[in-house]
């Protein structure tokens, strides 16, 4: 510890620290620009400048060290003199027309410029005037406006892993600019409207809407992936009209995603669903709720009664609430009925009922920084994971070694130590190799079944793999590390794998060695929860998601999902619903994608309900309401609570979510309930079924990250991202050459029973032998499996034109 | 390719003290011939072969009184001495050939008359101070003058001054040129690392040091290339016999780069603490036989003196820092009595408004702002609070900034405001020059 001296105050900080971080421990205000805690020190707005004893000229707080027995003066003659200074020459340059601003309210340069300014300016000659610059649907520019405080090119460079803004031209000419003809593209470009402290670069969507002061702010809980951020929701007259990320330095920081950001523009949809409604000789109409709940009621009534109570299918997603995940399982279960599931997306279902507890990420969020050596597995972690990815970044800045196992390669925007990109089913041989090498470094004879062990004592060591396993082991090309942090995640491209099951047991066997932490990393906002609740198959009979589709039933209940985007086998789901008697919907939005359905209950976005997520790391995070619900919309658990005092079940009495979430929990604290639930071991080793069928092409069926659910779907200007282009059949140059097709061409993707007409596009981040056939898109609903086997075929334009019309015409039948 | 072999078109060497450019004597200057006709390379083969102690040669160029030749001024030796002697990693030298204020020109005239005494020099202080690679940062606007040393160091290499185990003793040094694309503010030793390293050339907060964080993030030693190149006759001749050159607190000799109203402009080599009217005269005094009105001693970031003040005054850090200014790079700007200085004043802002890197704040925006009012002066739309608003902005960007680009664009205004305020005040109050009533 040192002893200093501020404004008189004799205090201890740090040592290390830097004259700003000390007075902001204690509260001492200093104005500043360019600073910002989590990235580097530019040192270059100035305006931090403070009187420092010995020394002749002012110092910036935020690169000046502390040194013992410094004297500092944030209020003296001299600091103030210097700070008014340079607030004097931020000015001239910068257009004085708030009231025309939109960040004019919530302006870092207003605020300090009130606070340290003076009242006139002395700049009567010319101002400067600076090109705009389009970087893109969700930034809007104003460059005239910028400071030159750089925290967006830092930001970039730094946090997003790619200098995507520079600063061109010196002095009064330099500025910010995007590469020639590019926009920005990084998943998390909007918080450089966060941080960008003039009204330089401003939200597009959000643009002219409302004036800061005019919104109320509320917190909230992110809806779209399994991080659980927090976020403020900022509403007017009943309607949210941006979304900004709530500081939690153990989950998103100061952070968040564009998904997490923009995707509100999904809630004020037209799509959204105002009343409940009946389908009536094949026409939709509007009806009030009691008629509506009780045709929903009747119905299911009627098939179980009629049918069994096996006819029914419960589809839950993992983006709805505990409270809603609980209630549809009560409902489940009081119809007698054990065919619910939440899983949507996975085809893998051999470990049910060999699982200990929840499978979860394995350690804390805030943990990944500082790990040592990562193995991923199976994920497109910017894709999946855009602000989670960020945390890997860090730890490969702090010297992690990062090792990817994937089908797709795509360019993590931070070193990769050793990857093997391979198809889908020479994942689990790669595995295997990384287990071998692994045992073999560590001198261990495994406790593995019989067969698992004869099947790696047929495997043959790569040098890849090898190198892999001696990084897992600590072993480094700059540091050995005896006992290295190591971490091992399984992502998304492996949870819909139909391997998952080798997948994860290899995973855990390999993590088992090097004693790793780590598990798998869900996609969703809750599915932990819905884990843990046991959203899934309840009965030795009872069917999972899969299975529901593959043996149709006669009636669905759907909650919050839009069948053929949001399940794992789209031409599957299709078919199933347009079979079934009778489907009832909740949903808050009405879409083709329902048009199979016979009633559509209205219930409420995560903003307009309260409710409770688990993420991913096992934190359980109540939120409230921020809006009232649109329309007729009410919350989920409440219509299902009403459903199910419809149909006369017992247990549905509760009045507030509260009362459902003290169900959940049994009356004990959440995070109890949830030490007991976590764990990631299986009960026995499962099976691996050693031999994997090696067949011909494999379809990687992603989800691009903004279809990944009906809200972001429904985004605006997310949908206009780079990111939202039509699915393709995506391949590597190797790949085009041997099926003799080119950049452009019109293929016919073939999968199952189903087809496509796609355009060729290279993408050398396929493995060979793979096409990426993006999913939940109206262009492959008509396919099956995200992972599956897959032909294609090059066609004419006219024989285009007739598949095109043929598929049509057989998904309306 | 032999290094070409200019012939210099150079002022008398008359009266000159030529240390750093002692080959303009010869026919070749360039040539590794005529450098080792004169002892060149000697230093250098005497020091690594017989292992000379590095704590000897630091000594003798702090003996030698020797300062950095590129205007800050800086003690040689004492800055050697801050470079770790131990380090994990390579360390790096690197010489800034960047001069690029105007006005200067006479490291220009070093790398293209004598580039070998500034390659011996700099591969001495690789050896002194344990640097595995060294860089040459040349200018990007004298471009003929790079391919000269270029081809030096082609010469150097293939006669075995650099490179891998030098005279068979284990010791290497790479050196290598880099050249800039004109920016005056890669002349800034921060700048031009981060230009070395592919970066945009703007300054670096200070601390850490390059000593400390250079090139790469390593130990880096830059010193400016006249520095460089006194290091071998220092070695030859001793240290003391370098400082006996000048004057006490200003040892050796320093190339004054004499521009403007003089018969004679060029570069004079002259020992430190030499009288300004003796280089006046040595430059052909002040030409069409017009009267001396003021000079700017240094370059641009230097202050003005009036005629009377530097008539009086000597050649040296001392002499010219109590005449009111400082020695700067030596560049001399002599203006006779038909230089308006309102004009004069608007030009150099004008400079420094253009160069200026734009990353601080008060620089960025300043500079700006005093060519504006300056150049509205001009235009005969001054007002009389203007002289005032340019002293207070000047302040305000002075000692404000990461670099000392800010405190160069104050200087000339506040010192030419100062020295010379009628005639500003009568610019303004009449809207024209009071020199040439234009």
């Amino acid at each position: 510890m040192l002893e200093i001296e501020i404004d008189g105050k004799l205090v201890e900080v740090e040592h290390g620290s830097t004259i700003i971080d000390a007075a902001d421990k204690l509260g001492i205000p200093i104005p500043r620009f360019c600073y910002h805690p989590k990235l580097s020190v530019a040192a270059n707005c100035r305006m931090c400048l403070v009187q420092v004893e010995k020394f002749a000229k002012p110092l910036p707080a935020c690169a000046t060290p502390i040194a013992d027995g410094m004297k500092i003066f944030t209020r003296s003659k001299a600091t103030v003199e210097a700070q008014q200074s340079v607030m004097e020459f931020l000015l001239i340059n910068h257009p004085l027309d708030c009231p025309i601003c939109d960040q004019g309210g919530e302006c870092e340069l207003q605020d300090i410029a009130v606070a340290y300014g003076a009242n006139a300016s002395r700049y009567a000659e010319e101002k400067r005037v600076v090109v705009n610059k389009n970087i893109g649907p969700l930034i809007n520019t104003d460059m005239t406006r910028c400071i030159q405080c750089t925290r967006c090119v830092r930001f970039l460079k730094e946090i997003g892993g790619m200098q995507e803004l520079g600063m061109v031209g010196r002095g009064e000419h330099a500025e910010i600019t995007a590469y020639v003809d590019k926009s920005v593209n990084s998943e998390l470009s909007g918080n450089i409207i966060d941080l960008c402290p003039v009204g330089a670069l401003t939200s597009k969507p959000f643009r002219y809407t409302a004036r800061s002061w005019e919104l109320v702010r509320r917190p909230s809980i992110a809806p779209h992936d399994g991080l659980g951020s927090h976020i403020e929701v900022h509403v007017k007259d009943n309607k949210v009209m941006r979304v900004l990320p709530r500081e939690k330095e153990s989950i998103n920081e100061c952070w968040l995603s564009d998904r997490d950001r923009f995707s509100y523009e999904g809630l004020n949809s037209p799509d959204r669903l105002k009343v409940p409604m009946i389908k009536h000789n094949g026409a939709w109409v509007e009806t009030d709720w009691k008629t509506a709940l009780e045709f929903a009621a009747g119905q299911l009534k009627d098939i179980v009664n009629h049918h069994g109570k096996d006819a029914l299918g419960v589809l839950v997603s993992p983006n709805s609430t505990m409270e809603e995940g609980y209630l549809a399982k009560k409902l489940a279960e009081g119809l007698g009925c054990g065919n619910i599931d939440y899983r949507l997306r996975q085809t893998d279902f051999r470990m049910d009922g060999k699982r200990v507890g929840t499978p979860w990420m394995g350690c804390n969020i805030d943990d990944l920084g500082k790990l040592d050596r990562i193995l991923v597995i199976g994920s497109n972690l910017r894709n999946e994971h855009p602000l989670l990815a960020q945390r890997f970044r860090k730890a490969v800045d702090n010297g992690a070694e990062l090792s990817i196992v994937s089908p797709l390669d795509n360019n993590p925007l931070m070193p990769v130590a050793h990857k093997v990109i391979v198809r889908p089913s020479d994942m689990v041989n790669v595995l295997g190799q990384i287990l071998k090498a692994m045992s073999g470094l560590q001198r261990l004879s495994l406790c593995l079944p019989p067969s698992l062990n004869q099947w790696l004592e047929g495997i043959e060591v790569r040098e890849n793999t090898q190198a892999m396993a001696e990084s897992l082991a600590g072993m480094g090309k700059d540091v050995d590390l005896v006992a290295p942090r190591v971490g091992i995640f399984v992502g998304t491209l492996a949870l819909t794998d139909p391997r998952f099951t080798e997948l994860y047991s290899l995973a855990e066997a390999i993590g088992g060695i090097c004693g790793a932490k780590g598990g798998i990393l869900p996609s969703a906002a809750n599915s932990t929860g819905m884990h843990m609740m046991g959203v899934m198959p309840t009965s030795p009979t009872g069917m999972h998601a899969r299975a529901m589709l593959e043996v149709p039933r006669k009636s669905y209940l759907l909650l919050n999902i839009e069948p053929e985007l949001d399940c794992q086998h789209a031409a599957l789901a299709k078919k199933a619903m347009a079979q079934a008697e009778c489907v009832v919907a909740l949903t808050a939005f009405k879409s083709t994608a329902l048009d199979d359905a016979d009633v559509l209950l209205p219930i409420a976005p995560f903003t307009e309900t309260s409710g409770t997520f688990m993420s991913m790391e096992g934190r359980v995070q109540s939120f409230a309401a921020v809006t009232k619900p649109f329309g007729e919309c009410r919350p989920g658990w409440k219509v299902l609570r009403v459903l199910g005092n419809t149909l006369g079940l017992p247990g549905f009495d509760f009045n507030s979510s509260e009362e459902i979430k003290n169900a959940i929990f049994g009356g004990d604290k959440p995070s109890n309930v949830v030490r007991r639930h976590l764990n990631n071991n299986l009960k026995e080793l499962v099976e691996i079924q050693a031999k994997i069928p090696s067949a011909g092409l494999q379809r990687i069926g992603e989800v691009p990250q903004y279809e990944s659910d009906p809200i972001v779907r429904r985004a605006a200007s997310l949908q206009k991202t780079k990111y939202n282009i039509k699915p393709m059949a995506r391949m590597c140059e190797a790949l085009m050459k041997q099926l003799g097709v080119e950049q452009g061409d019109t293929v016919l993707v073939k999968q199952e029973k189903g087809s496509a007409v796609l355009q060729v596009r290279l993408d050398n981040h396929v493995a060979m032998g793979c096409v990426r056939v993006a999913a939940s898109h109206e262009d492959t609903i008509s396919l099956g499996d995200l992972m599956g086997d897959i032909e294609v075929e090059k066609i004419t334009e006219d024989q285009a034109q007739f598949m095109r019309t043929a598929i049509m015409k057989a998904l309306s039948e | 390719m032999a290094a070409k072999a200019t012939k210099p078109v150079m002022t008398d060497l008359k009266g000159q003290t030529l240390v750093t450019l002692r080959t303009l004597k010869e026919k070749n200057p360039a040539a590794l011939s005529t450098y080792q006709s004169l002892g060149g390379y000697e230093q250098l083969k005497r020091i690594i072969t017989e292992k000379v102690k590095a704590t000897e040669i630091i000594n003798q160029v702090k003996v030698s009184g020797l300062r950095g030749r590129g205007g800050a001024g800086f003690p040689t030796g004492l800055k050697w001495s801050f470079m770790p002697r131990y380090f994990d990693g390579t360390k790096y030298l690197v010489c800034n050939t960047d001069e690029g204020e105007p006005g200067t020109f006479k490291d220009r005239d070093i790398i293209r008359y004598n580039p070998h005494q500034l390659i011996e020099g700099m591969a001495i202080a690789a050896y002194t101070l344990g640097a595995r690679v060294g860089y040459n940062y040349i200018h990007g606007e004298i471009w003929q003058d790079y391919q000269t040393f270029e081809a030096a160091l082609a010469e150097a290499r293939e006669a075995g001054f650099i490179g891998e185990n030098l005279f068979g003793t284990g010791f290497s040094f790479d050196l290598y040129a880099v050249h800039g694309y004109g920016a005056y503010i890669c002349g800034e030793e921060t700048a031009l690392i981060e230009s070395i390293e592919g970066n945009k050339g703007q300054p670096r907060f200070k601390p850490p040091f390059p000593a400390s964080y250079g090139v790469f993030g390593k130990p880096t030693n830059v010193n400016n290339t006249e520095s460089y190149t006194s290091i071998p006759w220092i070695l030859q001749h001793g240290g003391q016999a370098f400082a006996d050159l000048g004057v006490p607190n200003s040892g050796g000799s320093k190339i004054f780069s004499v521009s403007g109203h003089v018969e004679k402009p060029g570069n004079y080599e002259i020992k430190m603490g030499t009288p300004f009217a003796d280089l006046l005269a040595m430059a052909g005094g002040v030409w069409k036989g017009r009267k001396l009105k003021a000079v700017i001693p240094g370059g641009p970031s230097t202050a003005v003196l009036p005629a009377d003040k530097i008539m009086s005054a000597t050649m040296d850090y001392d002499g010219l820092s109590k005449a009111g200014s400082s020695l700067g790079a030596g560049s001399m700007i002599v203006m006779d009595d038909t230089t308006c200085m309102v004009k004069a004043l608007k030009r150099l802002s004008y400079f420094f408004y253009e160069e200026s890197c734009g990353q601080c704040t008060p620089c960025r925006e300043g500079t700006g702002w005093v060519y504006r009012v300056i150049k509205r002066i001009v235009d005969g739309q001054g007002r009389m609070e203007d002289l005032d608003l340019l002293t207070d902005v000047c302040n305000n960007i002075s000692g404000r900034t990461i670099c000392a680009l800010g405190d160069a664009a104050a200087t000339p205004v506040l010192s030419f405001i100062k020295h010379f305020r009628p005639e500003f005040e009568y610019y303004i109050q009449h809207g024209k020059s009071m020199i040439d009533g234009k």
